[in-house]
């Protein structure tokens, strides 16, 4: 498809565009800056409300893009983390200077937004290095925003070093896969790969190179390093956002080129992704257990949720697939939510330590209620979205005979049951030093009400979600 | 009145959230909507008492209407044999319990929200014929559970809540990947137990799935060596849970075998029975010599429950039909006695600000009506001829005693270490001269009174009529006998 026709398909992504420039100007001349992050929603708002989900899949830009309904999906999920994301800004208060927001964070998220659904949609090993260093470069900057802040500084930096390392790594593997088969399409390179005679090492190689890349986006282990230091260093609402949206679409990015170009090569790359779940889940809840910042607590929890959406990927049976994209909708409502809270707490009490959680219960029942959902709902407690993800998951497993990994995920999630507890304990068990209530701003309260209601809904009807997933994944 | 099984369930839930909207101003309301729903759930219970059809082995009063579509997923409810009994006396405890927690006095609008939800739990698991939604039941039963300890228990309450909490999160967690064997199994996929128990699976299969299973239920009964939560749990946790737990919770793991592992997966059964019941026989043994040890008036009780328990799976390993009869009786009347127990320890506790068997003595010359239930109850949990405890526990020993014999006669221990520590027990609190601390105790009040004779009565007429019961169960029992491959004489 030209260009010209591609641009009446491309519609959000020019919204976005022109709001995000829209912004940036506006930015210059207001000085009340929640305009600007207002503006910002409402052309997120205005982008999600001219997606429309493609019959077919529509190669828009001589293939450069694929409009599947795939690609739909993840444009959805990643307009709506941006939403509440710039929602959560314009009720945040930063404890250690005070930064022009939301102003140029505005700017940055509609372009995060822009870029992530590049994600989502590349078809092609060009674009998907392009998009995904466009996400790196604008989660830099976001994570290293407070100058003056020297954990945010440390943060940015090390994300910086460990990304540049990653994509690097992937540029090379892709390098490889570009001289063995000359081509950069995903759908062409597995053609050329399964008619012709490739030594298999070397599209290995290639591909566990790429792996690196990926792995780091999704804060894979051992690709995990970055993680902990960046969420505890990063403002909360983008700690939320880096959680939730880059992960998700690094998935989105896994799931397809492991689909298309390397279907092929399942039981090889299967067994490596069976080993690096078990992995990752493992090291995010052994090492959860032993922290005492709320960030770095969900930072590690959110390692470890990565491993069980692995689990889906890594068996990768009709189940499994559907797996990842179910446990997605689920994390992404849960997480979301369960930062929201952790903003509403560091507002008051300007501190992330665990310890200000203790009588949260007496202080704001609402808010000690709906993080406690969130986080039954990560520890995968009936009836909450976080159970029917893993459901899901442990299903694949368990059809896909993979015994190991199943019991493994099991023990684990026991193992997480602890760590969440520690923080409900604190809130409902442990006196309240203050009894001063919370502030409930209200742009926090309605993405957080819509959170609360997601991870429930989505608990007690699931079938609503599974239709919507079943759909994306026709093609 | 249609969906009655659904009102039972769920009316708790919704009083509960309505709970929730209650004013500060209006806190009195709580207690009373609490006890209104819980009181109305027990009518209901016996609305289905009058409709069941006792002789009717298959399942009455069903509902089943798609839940998940996708993935097969039904909301199915029913009640047989196996789970009336379950569900009158989860009715009757829940209501009782709740007026039993009239003494609750701090946040009470969080507690009677938890304690709704629990019975919601409670009764779910009972009645749900989907595996599915049985699991979704048997863990939304963990959550209130770890609050209702944490928040209003003991001293070291907060160790034991998240001790149950993760020993019974564990256990279910390994039910849960067999649930997911079982319904990967064979096509077309499915979650119904009824169905699910028509298929016949291969050996190595079953017993795979029979383990993962019965980690889950034997840490909920507990079988020895699970039972470590048990004492903390119920020690710390206040009068009217314990009384749930002893009561009721204990019941949903060996509700388990007769519903989930037995049916199912008969050929493991009968591979895993000498196990059972060597796990029996020891359950009932050390719970009996551990409770005699114990110096703590609610600690004993606790551990007496891992000891009557034993009989429990002890009749469940015999696989005979006075085995399974006395099995499911005992679990009935292992509630009704115990929960009672704990409602008499709760008692005193309120007035005494102390559980240690030492420091009392002469009671029976101060309380006397106090006195009179403690020992009736206490008659009545030692195997007094005439109370039910008796019939139930010597229905498992009859059903055993052909087939283990040696260990049978092993399990007698169980009811002479029994009638040991209750009437040791009996002696120290109620006889002997008056401690002068005791002087000023007043006895039993109109309301505790109210909690504790409506269990008296079917410990008095199972005691001597046990068919009221039995007939309830031996057509369901019965019928699942014939599937284990055991032939009725």
């Amino acid at each position: 498809m030209d260009a010209v026709t591609s641009l009446t398909y491309f519609v959000p992504e020019l919204i976005l565009l022109g709001t995000a420039f829209a912004a940036l100007l506006l930015d210059l001349f207001i000085p009340k800056k929640e305009v600007v992050g207002l503006t910002g929603l409402a052309g997120v708002l205005a982008a999600l409300a001219f997606a429309r989900c493609p019959a077919d899949a529509y190669p828009l830009f001589y293939g450069f893009f694929l409009l599947d309904p795939f690609s739909f999906f993840f444009k959805v999920a990643a307009l709506l983390i941006v939403a509440v994301t710039l929602l959560a800004f314009l009720a945040y208060r930063p404890r250690t200077e005070s930064v022009s927001f939301p102003g140029e964070f505005t700017v940055l998220f509609l372009f995060m937004a822009f870029a992530l659904i590049l994600m989502g949609s590349s078809n092609n090993l060009l674009m998907i290095f392009l998009s995904l260093e466009f996400v790196s470069v604008l989660s830099y900057l976001l994570t290293g925003f407070l100058k003056k802040d020297s954990h945010s500084k440390e943060a940015a930096l090390k994300y910086l070093l460990f990304g540049s390392v990653a994509s690097g790594t992937m540029l090379y593997g892709m390098s490889i896969l570009f001289g063995l088969t000359g081509a950069i399409d995903l759908n062409v390179i597995h053609e050329s790969l399964v008619s012709t005679a490739v030594p298999q090492g070397l599209v290995l190689t290639s591909l566990f190179l790429i792996l690196v890349g990926l792995g780091f986006k999704i804060s894979m282990a051992p690709f995990h390093m970055w993680a902990p230091d960046v969420y505890e260093g990063a403002l909360t609402p983008v700690t939320a956002f880096l959680t939730v949206g880059p992960k998700a679409l690094g998935f989105a990015v896994l799931v397809r080129l492991l689909h298309t170009s390397f279907l092929h090569l399942q039981s090889e790359w299967s067994a490596v992704l069976v080993a690096l779940s078990i992995l990752t889940m493992t090291l995010g809840n052994v090492v959860a257990i032993s922290q005492t910042n709320i960030k770095r607590l969900l930072g590690y929890s959110s390692i470890a949720q990565a491993g069980y959406i692995l689990m889906g990927l890594a068996v990768s049976n009709e189940i499994g697939i559907r797996g990842v994209l179910v446990y997605l909708i689920a994390y992404a409502f849960t997480n979301l939510g369960a930062f929201l809270c952790v903003i509403l707490v560091s507002n008051h009490c300007g501190t992330d330590e665990i310890d200000s959680y203790a009588g949260l219960s007496e202080k704001s029942p609402f808010l000690a209620f709906a993080l406690t959902v969130f986080l039954l709902s990560l520890a995968g407690i009936p009836p909450l979205a976080g159970f029917i993800g893993k459901f899901y998951v442990f299903s694949s497993a368990i059809q896909g005979q993979f015994i190991t990994l199943a019991v493994a995920a099991a023990l684990n999630s026991a193992v997480a049951a602890f760590y969440y507890f520690k923080v409900v304990r604190l809130m409902y068990l442990a006196p309240a030093p203050s009894r001063e209530p919370v502030a409930h701003p209200a742009f926090l309260l309605i993405p957080l009400w819509i959170a609360l209601i997601g991870t429930v809904v989505m608990g007690v009807f699931p079938n609503l979600f599974i239709q919507f997933v079943e759909r994306s994944l026709i093609l | 009145m249609s969906h009655l099984l659904s009102w039972i369930v769920f009316s708790p839930l919704v009083a509960g959230l309505g709970i929730l909207f209650v004013p500060k101003s209006k806190m009195d309301w709580v207690k009373w909507i609490a006890t209104g729903v819980t009181g109305f759930g027990f009518f209901l219970g016996l609305l289905v008492w009058a409709q069941f059809n006792p002789l009717d082995t298959g399942v009455q009063l069903l509902e089943d209407h798609a839940w998940i579509p996708q993935i097969g997923v039904h909301y199915t409810l029913g009640l047989d044999g196996i789970n009336f009994p379950m569900v009158i006396l989860t009715l009757l405890l829940s209501f009782l319990a709740c007026i039993g927690s009239f003494g609750i006095q701090e946040r009470e609008k969080e507690y009677y929200f938890l304690y709704l939800l629990l019975t919601t739990g409670m009764l779910g698991t009972f009645l749900a014929l989907d595996l599915f939604l049985f699991y979704i039941f048997w863990e939304v039963v963990l959550v209130p559970m770890y609050f209702l300890i944490g928040i209003w228990g003991g001293p070291r309450k907060e160790y034991a809540a998240i001790k149950f909490f993760l020993y019974t999160l564990a256990g279910s967690l390994f039910m849960l990947l067999g649930i997911l064997a079982l319904y990967f199994f064979e096509a077309p996929h499915t979650f119904n137990m009824l169905e699910l128990g028509t298929r016949t699976y291969p050996l190595f299969f079953q017993q795979v799935i029979f383990l993962a299973f019965f980690f889950g239920f034997a840490i909920k009964v507990p079988v020895w060596p699970f039972h470590t939560w048990l004492p903390d749990a119920h020690v710390e946790a206040p009068t009217p849970i314990s009384v749930l737990l002893a009561g009721v919770l204990l019941k949903m793991g060996t509700y388990g075998f007769f519903r989930v592992s037995y049916p199912i997966l008969p050929e493991a059964a009968q591979w895993f029975r000498p196990a059972m019941a060597v796990l029996a026989v020891i359950g009932i043994v050390y719970g009996g010599f551990v409770a005699l040890a114990q110096q703590d008036f609610k600690k004993m009780v606790a551990y007496s429950s891992v000891s009557h328990m034993g009989f429990v799976l002890l009749g469940l390993a015999a696989f005979t039909r006075d085995g399974f009869n006395g099995a499911m009786l005992q679990m009935f009347n292992h509630g009704v006695i115990t929960g009672g127990l704990f409602l008499l320890v709760g008692v005193l506790y309120d007035r005494a600000h102390t559980r240690d068997l030492n420091v009392f003595g002469g009671l029976g010359a101060r309380m006397s009506v106090y006195s009179g239930i403690l020992i009736f109850f206490s008659l009545a949990s030692l195997g007094l001829p005439g109370l039910s405890g008796f019939v139930s526990e010597f229905l498992c020993l009859l059903g055993t005693f052909p087939v283990y014999r040696t260990l049978t006669i092993l399990s007698l221990t169980g009811i002479i270490l029994a009638a040991t520590y209750l009437l040791l027990m009996i002696q120290r609190v109620l006889l002997g001269p008056v401690n002068p601390k005791w002087e000023k105790l007043a006895d039993i009040d109109r309301r505790e009174l109210f909690t504790l004779v409506p269990l008296m009565i079917p410990i008095l007429v199972v005691g001597i009529y046990p068919k009221l019961i039995l007939h309830y169960l031996t057509p369901s029992l019965s019928a699942l006998l014939t599937k284990l491959g055991v032939l009725i004489p």
